[in-house]
């Protein structure tokens, strides 16, 4: 298990808003195949972690490794080469909750648009593999529609390909579920459910108590910008140690 | 069709053809035989036209980086938009316009380099003026109409681009302005017909558009309203022309309002 290469290495990250500490050094790896879990209260700094991981929040210390790569930092915690920045995030397929896909493009344009405009894939490669991936999250169909005309599970489901589109290095999950109507989240979960199992390395920050315990093989638990209590999803959810988690997880579920 | 021919409406047509068959009939339309005064009609609608799409081009060019500057430049970037804006949008087009030609136009000639420069045979001219006048005014107006259209775009359209590891410039041409430019289509519509209405005033300064060409023939021919209702009808046209062309502009993207 623990020989296979580190995707992910985050080690003692802070990161402020002004004075508030929203992460007060955290860790974590993920190894190629791992999927990590991140749970917590709201507050708890676990979508900032997230974020952290591809730059979108600047932390104010600690390293980051992608794929062996150290993310090359100044003193404050700040990128220092935009051009490794873009590369990375290139590497690292990003899902949020609010879908995000563009508005003004179909969804075949949004998946494609990455590929064709940055990495300067050929068209018809990117189309081809586009399609492909459509087909795999049920969205066949739907390669022609404007994201306005579609369901938020839709929107979603067609957000993951669009960052399966770039053929990530691994997959980052920011509450992919929570900004859906309940009848629509489980058809986002059998996507995500699905990449889990043909063994792709994610990282998911999820409300989904239940789901995470399905599908991490490591779950992290943030409190406050600290690391409350981790392990395997089993002892985590079955056997918590910490009053705080075993707290969090009669409130939540 | 039949639902169509309610008797207010026949009514309405009714009245709306006799005015028509009265205007062609009962009013002096001789001076459109003439060849020319039909040359002069065709150059002044040609010259009308140009003047209208050269100077919301060029115009729409600067507006963007203008509205840029002023919603997320730097301030010494944003400062000096914000306050080209204010004054373009603060003082009559009529004053600018008299201000190049007769204020910058009138010191060109007195600057040897300029008079043998070989630009002069154009620059003596009166229509460089009126671009210039026309094109800062739609960048002065479109500019700030852009500033609002750029913070309008939702910030995780950015972000998802950010995230995908897309540069910064790509960002800029591939999502943030395509959108932006989306969010102002209904808005440029309507200030591209007032633009056309701003046109006449470039025959102050002796440009022949087809509102010189109006002023022209009532000139000639002491026949007043004809020329008139003509120019009413042209610029009616070209009005028709333009919400039709953002109308479909419009559909070219379906959004639909959350």
């Amino acid at each position: 298990m623990a020989d296979r290469p580190v995707a992910i290495r985050v080690a003692a990250l802070r990161k402020s808003f002004g004075t508030h500490e929203v992460l007060k050094g955290v860790s974590l790896t993920a190894r190629e195949g791992d999927v990590v879990a991140i749970i917590g209260g709201s507050g708890s700094g676990k979508s900032t972690m997230l974020r952290c991981i591809n730059f979108l929040e600047t932390p104010s210390a600690g390293t980051i490794e992608i794929g062996g790569e150290a993310v090359a930092m100044r003193g404050d915690g700040s990128p220092s080469d935009r051009r490794q920045i873009e590369r990375l995030r290139q590497s690292l397929g990003m899902v949020f909750q609010s879908f995000n896909l563009w508005t003004h493009k179909t969804v075949l344009e949004n998946l494609i648009e990455v590929p064709v405009h940055v990495l300067k894939t050929p068209r018809s490669d990117a189309e081809a593999r586009a399609h492909k991936l459509l087909a795999r999250v049920g969205l066949a169909e739907k390669a022609g529609a404007y994201p306005a005309f579609m369901s938020g599970g839709q929107q979603q489901r067609a957000a993951i390909a669009r960052a399966l589109c770039m053929e990530p290095r691994a997959m980052l999950f920011d509450e992919p579920t929570s900004a859906l109507d309940p009848e629509l989240v489980g058809e986002v979960l059998a996507v995500i459910k699905a990449l889990a199992d043909e063994g792709r390395t994610m990282i998911l920050v999820t409300h989904e108590m239940k789901f995470a315990r399905e599908v991490a093989s490591h779950v992290i638990y943030l409190h406050n910008g600290v690391i409350e209590e981790e392990g395997p999803p089993e002892t985590l959810f079955g056997d918590p140690k910490s009053e705080r988690l075993k707290q969090f997880l009669k409130t939540v579920g | 069709m039949r639902e169509f021919f309610v008797p207010r409406r026949i009514v309405m047509l009714v009245l709306g053809l006799a005015l028509v068959v009265w205007c062609v009939v009962a009013l002096r339309w001789d001076w459109l035989a003439n060849p020319k005064y039909q040359a002069l009609i065709l150059t002044g609608i040609w010259n009308t036209l140009w003047l209208l799409v050269v100077t919301m081009v060029v115009g729409m060019a600067l507006a963007i980086p203008l509205g840029f500057a002023q919603a997320v430049g730097p301030w010494y970037l944003a400062a000096p938009a914000r306050i080209f804006c204010g004054i373009i949008r603060g003082t009559p087009l009529l004053l600018q316009l008299w201000l190049l030609y007769y204020g910058i136009g009138s010191l060109f000639p007195s600057v040897p380099w300029i008079r043998d420069s070989a630009l002069w045979p154009i620059l003596r001219q009166a229509w460089p003026y009126a671009v210039v006048a026309l094109s800062l005014s739609v960048a002065g107006y479109e500019g700030e109409v852009m500033r609002g259209a750029f913070k309008g775009v939702p910030h995780g359209q950015l972000e998802a681009a950010k995230a995908m590891g897309m540069p910064r410039f790509t960002i800029f041409r591939r999502i943030w302005l395509p959108q932006a430019l989306h969010r102002v289509l209904p808005t440029l519509g309507g200030e591209t017909v007032l633009q056309m209405k701003a046109t006449p005033l470039v025959a102050t300064i002796t440009v022949v558009d087809i509102y010189a060409v109006s002023s022209r023939v009532r000139q000639d021919t002491f026949i007043v309203y004809e020329p008139l209702l003509l120019l009413a009808v042209v610029y009616m046209v070209i009005a028709g022309l333009i919400v039709l062309l953002f109308h479909w502009l419009e559909r070219r993207v379906p959004t639909r309002s959350a």
